[in-house]
């Protein structure tokens, strides 16, 4: 299996490769949504991409829309701290097949790849 | 009772004093989790990267203070929002929701009171940063004198 970790904050990519690196789930980071639709037009594809909500440049929304567009059906689990139903819907209705809320821990990324077996 | 039992009933009695006094909190304890024989600075290098970040992040926050006039709250609580979420993601219990303080001054664009939550972040992350600092120094002893570490709970 393999996972793409979308999010511009670097203790957020560290702590999230090393939870997918000791579930042995090969794994590469991004820094943004556009970072993430690049990589996918360069050919790349992953099982599941971890996407964080708010970003500079194109935020997980957007990312997550432009991928779906794209055609891209990966498992994509969006992670933010946001918590209120509103917050979250649009990130939702963007494409999302799951959503966790930060911080991410072994049971939650458990539980996201559960649904993609 | 020899030199490695004493230092790790310390590191045992410091850890505890860090979660009973809130400075810490469980997530901190699923990162130690995340350490293992692979990655066996994992918890150092992953604070020292907080402890980078976090930096350069209240000197941004403190700069687009400064302006007595038109700061830039949304820049102000973009940094709050980046500082947050990395304290919440290790643990920074105390760092954390004195972020969440902070950011509904920003919202109010109060400037007094986002001084005021500055002030309090900086005081919470020294204090985090030194308890930390000392929490690393002990394991670092343990090592040194031929024991292991404790495992977190």
């Amino acid at each position: 299996m393999t996972a793409l970790v979308v999010d511009d904050n670097m203790v957020n990519r560290t702590i999230h490769h090393q939870l997918l690196d000791n579930l042995g789930i090969e794994n590469v980071a991004v820094g943004n949504g556009k970072e993430a639709v690049d990589i996918h037009c360069s050919g790349k594809a992953f099982d599941l991409i971890l996407m964080d909500m708010d970003m500079p440049i194109m935020n997980g929304i957007e990312a997550t829309r432009k991928l779906r567009e794209m055609g891209i059906r990966s498992m994509i689990a969006g992670v933010s701290t946001r918590s209120m139903e509103q917050e979250i819907r649009e990130f939702i209705e963007a494409g999302l097949d799951d959503y966790q809320e930060k911080p991410l821990t072994v049971s939650k990324l458990i539980s996201i790849i559960r649904k993609i077996n | 009772m020899d030199i490695v039992n004493q230092l790790q009933r310390q590191f045992i009695d410091h850890s505890t004093s860090l979660h009973r006094e809130g400075i810490v909190d469980d997530q901190f304890t699923e990162l130690q989790k995340l350490q293992d024989e692979n990655s066996p600075d994992f918890v150092v290098e992953v604070v020292s990267l907080f402890f980078e970040d976090s930096e350069k992040l209240l000197n941004n926050m403190a700069r687009a203070l400064e302006q007595a006039q038109g700061v830039d709250f949304k820049q102000v609580d973009a940094s709050v929002h980046q500082l947050k979420g990395s304290s919440s993601s290790i643990g920074a219990m105390r760092v954390k929701n004195a972020c969440i303080a902070f950011r509904s001054f920003c919202e109010a664009q109060n400037r007094e009171g986002c001084l005021r939550c500055l002030q309090k972040v900086t005081h919470e992350y020294s204090l985090l940063k030194n308890k930390l600092q000392s929490l690393f120094r002990l394991e670092q002893q343990i090592l040194a004198a031929g024991g292991s570490i404790p495992v977190a709970k």
